[in-house]
C-alpha cells in the first residue's frame, strides 16, 4: 500500500484536535461513502483513505506512532515491539504476554473500519469491487466461462449470451473481507463489449450495411450476406431503393437469460452507384434517361 | 430465526447490526422499508436487508437524520436511473460511432 499522509487526506493540521479530525472526517466521508457514490471508483478509493486516516488519528496511541514514525510508523512500532520482545525474560509469566498480545492485535488490526473499544462496535460490510471484463461481440453472443482473480483466489463466473456493453452484474460476498465480523462485500463486473467491423448492437438487434449494385437494385438478384450464423443469401427484389431495410428474423443478438430467444438482423442496403464509366456505358445512360 | 426462515426478523437484525428498533419503525413509516409481521414479529423480506444495511450505515456511521436519508434515497435512485440511461444511449450512439 501506498504511503498516505493522513494529515493531507483529512486536510487538516498536524496539531488538529481530536475534535477536528473527527469533524473533518464526517464532512468527507459524507462526502465520499460508497453508499453515497455508486459505481464511482475515485470516491471508493478517497474513502479508503480517509478511513484509513481516520483510524489512526483518532486513536491517540496510533497517532502517537503515525507522528513519531511517520511513514514507517507500522514497521516502527514492530521494532519497537522486537525490541521489547528481545528484554523479555524467556521465562516471562502470562501477565505480560497478555498486554503485548492486546497491545499488538490492537495495533495490526484492520484499519478500515476498525474501532476501539469505547467506541460503537459497528460491523462494517467489506469493501465492494469493481472490475471490468473486455468482450468481443461474438463472445459476448455465447455463454461461456471465464476465471477471474480477485485477492488472489481465482473465481470462475459463467458470462450468460447476450450481455450488454456496460452492463454490471454483481458477485454477493466476493468483495473484501467484512470488519468486526461484517459480511464480505460484493464484487461488480462491467462488461465492455467492443464493437464490430460488421454488425452494430442495439438491444437485442443487430445493424448492418450491405452494399449492392446499381444493377442489382433496379433489375432485382441475389446477394450473399454475413450473419452470425454464417452466410445467408437474400433476394433483392427489382427497384431496390438505396437505404431499404430487410429484416431477418432471429438472426440478432441472443436474448440475455432467455435460452433459445434472438433479437432480429435489420440489413440495409446502400446502391453503390457506378465510378469510370465507358463511352458506350455513358451512351446507354443517356439513351435511358431520354426514354 | 423462526419458522418463516425466508424472512429476516429484525430483532435478530438489530442485534447483529446494533442498531436501534425505533429506527427501523421510523424507516418504515416514512415507507422507506417494507416490513412483514407475522404474529407480533416483524420481519423483512430477505432481497430488503441490502437496503436496510445501507440506510443503517447512513444513520449510524454518517450521522444523517431520517429526513436526510429521504433525500438520499430519491437522489439516489435518480442518479442510477441516470447512469442507465447513460448506458442505454452510449449503446446507441455506438450505432452510429465511425470512428472504427
Amino acid at each position: 500500500m501506498d504511503f498516505i499522509d493522513y494529515y493531507k487526506a483529512l486536510g487538516v493540521a498536524k496539531t488538529a484536535s481530536a475534535d477536528e479530525i473527527k469533524s473533518a472526517y464526517r464532512k468527507l466521508a459524507r462526502k465520499l461513502h460508497p453508499d453515497l457514490n455508486p459505481n464511482d471508483k475515485e470516491a471508493h478509493k478517497k474513502f479508503q483513505q480517509i478511513n484509513e486516516a481516520n483510524e489512526v488519528l483518532s486513536d491517540p496511541e496510533k497517532r502517537k506512532k503515525y507522528d513519531k514514525y511517520g511513514k514507517d510508523w507500522q514497521h516502527g512500532d514492530q521494532y519497537a515491539e522486537a525490541a521489547r520482545s528481545q528484554q523479555r525474560p524467556r521465562n516471562d509469566g502470562g501477565q505480560f504476554n497478555n498486554f503485548s498480545e492486546d497491545d499488538f492485535s490492537d495495533f495490526f488490526g484492520s484499519m478500515f473500519g476498525g474501532s476501539s473499544r469505547s467506541k460503537r462496535q459497528t460491523k462494517y460490510r467489506g469493501q465492494d469491487y469493481n472490475t471490468e471484463i473486455q468482450l468481443s461481440l461474438t463472445e459476448a453472443f455465447t455463454t461461456h466461462q471465464q476465471t477471474l482473480t480477485v485477492d488472489g483466489k481465482n473465481i470462475r463466473i459463467t458470462i450468460p449470451a447476450g450481455v450488454e456493453n456496460g452492463q454490471i452484474i454483481k458477485l454477493k460476498g466476493h468483495g473484501g473481507a467484512g470488519v468486526n465480523g461484517g459480511p464480505a462485500g460484493d464484487l461488480y463486473i462491467t462488461f465492455v463489449i467492443a464493437n464490430h467491423p460488421i454488425f452494430k448492437r442495439s438491444g437485442n438487434d443487430l445493424n448492418m450495411t450491405v452494399e449492392i449494385d446499381l444493377y442489382t437494385a433496379v433489375l432485382g438478384g441475389e446477394v450473399m450476406v454475413e450473419t452470425l450464423n454464417g452466410k445467408v443469401k437474400l433476394k433483392v427484389v427489382p427497384e431496390t431503393q438505396n437505404g431499404t431495410k430487410i429484416r431477418l428474423k432471429g438472426k440478432g443478438a441472443p436474448v440475455y437469460k432467455k435460452e433459445g430467444e434472438f433479437g432480429d438482423l435489420y440489413v440495409t442496403y446502400h446502391i453503390k452507384i457506378p465510378t469510370n464509366l465507358t463511352e458506350k456505358q455513358k451512351a446507354l445512360f443517356t439513351e435511358l434517361s431520354k426514354l | 430465526m423462526s419458522a418463516h426462515t425466508d424472512l429476516i426478523d429484525i430483532n435478530e437484525f438489530c442485534i447483529y447490526h446494533n442498531v436501534e428498533i425505533s429506527f427501523i419503525h421510523s424507516l418504515h413509516q416514512s415507507g422507506l422499508l417494507d416490513i412483514v409481521v407475522v404474529k407480533e414479529t416483524v420481519f423483512i423480506q430477505p432481497e430488503e436487508l441490502e437496503h436496510l444495511e445501507k440506510l443503517a450505515r447512513l444513520h449510524y456511521d454518517l450521522d444523517i437524520n431520517l429526513e436526510g436519508i429521504e433525500t438520499i434515497a430519491y437522489l439516489l435512485e435518480k442518479v442510477t436511473r441516470l447512469q442507465d440511461e447513460m448506458t442505454a444511449i452510449k449503446n446507441k450512439m455506438r450505432l452510429y460511432d465511425v470512428s472504427e
